[in-house]
């Protein structure tokens, strides 16, 4: 790897839940590195206390989230050359969610709400009873293979203002997740569903501001899955009404 | 913040107002077409059972739909929460319809 000559003027946010604030490291800048790879060597070669989270390094777990230069990303899949200003780069905790220290974030309020929207598959069938074809082609599986790569990376959650502004807010990750479970031909109770994500905190809270769907890193679409779920609903009101 | 019945009532009153919006706009044009006066208002709304039950569901629409839209931006913006939200939304929405009705019933009765 060829080393350029300069280094990166690196600030990263260091602290915990009670405050904290930006610190400045220097990093030699390479052709090719990452955000992940740039905390990384901070944490091996100037501080060792820094803490951070990630596992896979190629965009499959979804734990190594960020904030970058104010805007989420998946730092493992996030060249530095593409989000350089200047030879300065600013990495913090994602944001809508308590930090726990540095650059790790309580992952907690955000799995807890996709339990809360039904984000569990209801069986139709036991482990005894053969499995049941799956069409495909049909148009709720069409439908719900929108939504299931999501890697539960939070930076949807992360990047809506509707979470920031309303704390009780499901989100967009659990209420895609509630979406692909409401296609899902094998689930037993989408009734459970739709009562799950009509409640305070549910999908009729979204603004349609669509940054979820913009800073989405495998590019799913949770806008549209919420919209979906706001037309299920209303299907289900006026049918209940009539 | 806003279930389903708010995220509705909201959604339908907008369809009750669009219409009536519309026809609020094109009876401005027409009555200005002349001039416009005070009298000749008043002798066109006076006594009409139509117009009375025309602005009389814009007034109750605009009221809910206003007091739910602003119940969410007081919730966004300024964190209320709990009864006190529910209060402020049910405050909004009387307030706006008293206002309202008191001008439909001065200008159609």
């Amino acid at each position: 790897m060829t080393e350029s000559p300069e280094n990166l003027s690196i600030a990263v946010w260091r602290g915990d839940d009670s405050g904290g604030g930006y610190e400045q490291f220097d990093v030699p800048a390479r052709q090719n590195q990452t955000v992940l790879d740039v905390v990384s060597w901070i944490q091996q070669h100037t501080d060792p206390s820094l803490t951070y989270r990630f596992a896979c390094r190629v965009g499959m777990c979804g734990s190594c989230a960020m904030m970058v230069n104010g805007e989420p990303r998946w730092t493992c899949r996030t060249h530095v050359k593409t989000v350089l200003k200047g030879n300065r780069l600013e990495v913090g905790p994602l944001r809508n969610l308590p930090v726990i220290k540095d650059l790790a974030t309580d992952m907690d309020p955000f799995f807890d709400k996709w339990v809360a929207s039904e984000g569990a598959h209801h069986p139709t069938r036991t482990r005894h009873d053969p499995i049941a074809p799956v069409d495909p082609t049909e148009g709720n599986r069409v439908e719900a293979n929108e939504g299931i790569e999501c890697i539960n990376c939070a930076v949807c959650y992360s990047a809506c203002d509707t979470v920031t502004g309303n704390p009780d807010y499901l989100g967009p990750a659990a209420l895609q997740r509630a979406w692909t479970l409401f296609n899902d031909t094998k689930d037993a109770n989408r009734g459970a569903i739709l009562d799950a994500v009509s409640g305070s905190g549910g999908c009729h809270n979204c603004h349609s501001q669509g940054s979820c769907s913009h800073y989405c890193p495998n590019e799913l679409n949770p806008m549209k899955a919420i919209a979906g779920l706001k037309r299920a609903s209303a299907t289900r009101f006026f049918r209940r009404s009539s | 913040m806003l279930d389903i019945r708010l995220y509705m009532l909201q959604r339908i009153t907008a369809l009750i107002m669009a219409p009536l919006t519309l026809g609020h706009i094109a009876v401005m044009i027409y009555a200005v077409q002349g001039g416009i006066s005070a009298e000749e208002i008043l002798s066109r709304t006076q006594g009409s059972v139509f117009w009375f039950l025309f602005y009389g569901c814009f007034v109750v629409a605009v009221s809910l739909h206003g007091a739910i839209g602003l119940r969410v931006v007081v919730h966004e913006t300024f964190g209320v929460i709990g009864k006190t939200l529910s209060w402020f939304t049910w405050l909004v929405a009387a307030g706006l319809m008293a206002l309202g009705l008191y001008a439909v019933f001065a200008v159609t009765l």
